[in-house]
């Protein structure tokens, strides 16, 4: 019964609609580029003012000192002192940060007796201010290898497991599931509710297609068209904005379920009203709350308690958890529970759609 | 054999009866044309008979099926356009076809299709840019995409332009032609007349005439009528001095109906004798719009005309 010749078919008419409707491809595929350049633009901070680095010095000599200062004289960086007695790779994470510089014990001690000694840094290599934290140490340390007997001084690279995350990290995902929740939404409220006006969905019900292929048709678009968005906005994260991205195949549960709840969320709100019109209000009273607060711009961690117990009752809350889960965190144990939670809701609105959504009147 | 049996059918909206009862049935290679003013139920009884709509009484029968529960195994042996064809905004009419096609798993060649109903020079046009008469022939061209045995045209030439409008008349002529039995409603009473084997009038939800055009002029209509150019004097004169069936419209013209050849000269000698002006005297036949008119009321059709 079920014909998959007949979807490809249905595929290729509404793909190429959607293509040739510029503000549909403008929506689905651009918009999310634009707001992934605007926010990482606006928040990642870029190269504007100094870095901080964090220094933990083991030794009690006079050298080290004076290397600190040298390190304080430049304006590129801001130091701030790490206590001595602390595990120096907590200390950055619990601060946020994968920029510091260890110095060790009897620093002053070697660099007096031209024994060789190293300075360690610590930094992130895929990010741009480890790499001026490095530059501006190893000029530091040659300016104290001409200064003194012998070059004595190295510089050793240690990368900072960053256990602490950028605001563009967070981005990505979150506006992977704006995008896998606006396009497919959007579109099926106007879709359905103009189908059913312009008795369009008679119209198909004439021929073999059925209401299922119908749907899986668009599913299939809306997947495709997600997936396509999540390549294009990672590759935009990781290139202009240095995002840590996890690549893996939990990545395709959430890019395949997002656009499935969406499609058939939108499907059911344009099928359970009268008028486009009303489809339309219905419609952003239901996305508008989603795509604020679900986590899409900001992490949910970061908004009032009040507001997490709201965002907690959202689809694509979990969505957007499940996907920071898997890209961020590489954290598959609570990831498949969001995905079980989508997939429980996806069950649900695909099932009231179907009911719902009859090509003829009785 | 009979592609159409309708027994009894009703269907009621509210408290509006839209489908009153109707009974009727449409051989197969006929075509059947159901005429009707607005809101008369032609379109409500075309989509029960498509299986688009359920019915709430009677019995209906196409292409001996139950068109609401075998409706998927009927839709591939029908065409339909419906009334005022919409379709999607972006294919264009070749892309359309391909699609319906596929649909139906059948192989066609869009431009023969296109050009059947006179649609070449839009091929590559998205449907959005498309004429309302294009529209409307790619409606047809759809329709005929599977090959059907019986299709139902809902009002297929209304807002086409006289060239496609005859288009449209060959191509009804032509599936008839093939032996296809074709179901159709149209406000176009020569349209009926040129192409229709049978015809029913429907008003109200009911069928208030049906048979051949010429039975039911025949059988409603006033047979012949002799018309004058005259004012309200010669009226009043023949209303007075004869037993004459006589109508005047109020402003030139005196209507006398001539039920035998005796009426015909009685008419004739007391126009003579009333000494009133006249002139521009004429003999003429029923059409199936007299019939029409008189049947569903002037002041209805008068409506429909403006609308
Ligand atoms: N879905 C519906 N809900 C309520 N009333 C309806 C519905 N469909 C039709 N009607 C009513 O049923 C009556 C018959 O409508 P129908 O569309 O069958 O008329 P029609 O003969 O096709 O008229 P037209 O020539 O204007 O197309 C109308 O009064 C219409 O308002
Ligand atoms: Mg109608």
């Amino acid at each position: 019964m079920f014909s998959f010749k007949r979807v490809v078919a249905d595929l290729k008419v509404f793909g190429k609609a959607s293509i040739r409707s510029k503000e549909g491809f403008f929506f689905t595929l651009v918009f999310p580029i634009i707001l992934i350049l605007l926010f990482g633009a606006i928040f990642s901070g870029g190269s504007s003012g100094p870095t901080t680095v964090y220094v933990q010095n083991l030794d009690n000599g006079p050298i080290s000192a004076a290397f600190i200062s040298a390190l304080n004289g430049t304006t590129a960086i801001t130091l701030v002192q790490a206590p001595a007695n602390q595990n120096f790779t907590q200390y950055l994470s619990s601060h946020s940060s994968t920029d510091g510089i260890v110095i060790p014990a009897n620093f002053s001690y070697d660099y007096e007796h031209s024994q060789s000694v190293n300075v360690t840094v610590y930094g992130n290599p895929a990010s741009t201010t480890s790499a001026v934290v490095y530059g501006i140490t190893s000029e530091i340390v040659n300016s104290f290898n001409l200064r003194g007997a012998s070059a004595t001084i190295g510089v050793a690279q240690q990368v900072a497991v960053s256990s602490s995350y950028k605001y563009i990290d967070f981005l990505v995902p979150g506006l992977i599931g704006f995008a896998a929740l606006t396009s497919p939404m959007f579109a099926l409220v106007n879709v359905s509710s103009s189908y059913k006006r312009d008795k369009i969905f008679k119209q198909l019900s004439l021929t073999p297609l059925t209401e299922t292929e119908w749907l899986v048709s668009k599913v299939f678009w809306y997947v495709s068209m997600t997936a396509i968005s999540f390549v294009l906005m990672s590759l935009t994260g990781i290139y202009l904005f240095g995002a840590h991205i996890v690549f893996s195949w939990g990545v395709g549960l959430f890019i395949v379920i997002g656009p499935f709840m969406f499609v058939s969320l939108g499907m059911l709100v344009g099928t359970a009203t009268n008028s486009p019109e009303s489809a339309a209000v219905v419609g952003n009273l239901v996305t508008f709350p989603m795509m604020f607060l679900s986590g899409t711009f900001f992490p949910v961690s970061s908004m009032p308690i009040y507001l997490q117990n709201v965002a907690r009752v959202l689809p694509l809350y979990y969505m957007i958890e499940g996907l920071t889960n898997v890209m961020i965190y590489d954290n598959y144990y609570p990831a498949l529970l969001d995905f079980l939670v989508l997939a429980v809701i996806t069950a649900v609105i695909f099932v009231m759609a179907v009911r719902l959504f009859k090509w003829r009147e009785d | 054999m009979s592609a159409i049996e309708v027994e009894g059918l009703k269907k009621s909206y509210g408290q509006l009866r839209a489908v009153d009862g109707i009974s009727f049935s449409v051989k197969v290679g006929e075509v059947f044309s159901l005429l009707g003013p607005n809101g008369a139920g032609k379109t409500t009884t075309i989509e029960i008979l498509e299986g688009l709509r359920d019915k709430n009484e009677g019995k209906v029968t196409v292409l001996q099926m139950d068109p609401w529960s075998k409706g998927y195994e009927l839709h591939k042996r029908i065409g339909v356009i419906p009334q005022g064809f919409k379709f999607l905004d972006y294919p264009t009419p070749r892309e359309a076809i391909s699609y319906y096609a596929t649909l139906f798993g059948v192989k066609v060649d869009p431009d023969e299709m296109l050009r059947r109903v006179i649609l070449e020079e839009a091929a590559n046009t998205y449907f959005l840019h498309l004429s309302g008469g294009q529209k409307q022939k790619l409606g047809m061209a759809l329709s005929l995409v599977n090959d059907p045995e019986l299709v139902f045209l809902d009002e297929p030439t209304t807002g086409l332009d006289p060239q496609a409008r005859r288009a449209v008349w060959e191509v009804i002529r032509k599936l008839k032609g093939e032996g296809r039995s074709v179901m159709l409603t149209t406000h176009y009473l020569e349209e009926a007349e040129e192409l229709a084997d049978k015809v029913a009038i429907m008003d109200h939800g009911k069928i208030v005439a049906s048979g051949t055009t010429s039975e039911i002029v025949a059988s409603h209509g006033s047979g012949q009528r002799m018309t004058v150019k005259a004012g309200e004097p010669l009226h009043e004169y023949l209303v007075k001095s004869t037993k004459l069936e006589v109508g005047y419209d109020g402003r030139e013209e005196v209507t006398i109906r001539l039920r035998d050849k005796d009426d015909a000269l009685t008419a004739l000698r007391a126009i003579e004798e009333s000494g009133c002006e006249w002139g521009d005297l004429a003999v003429r036949r029923d059409s199936l719009e007299d019939v029409f008119l008189r049947l569903v009321g002037p002041g209805v059709a008068g409506e429909e005309e403006a609308s």
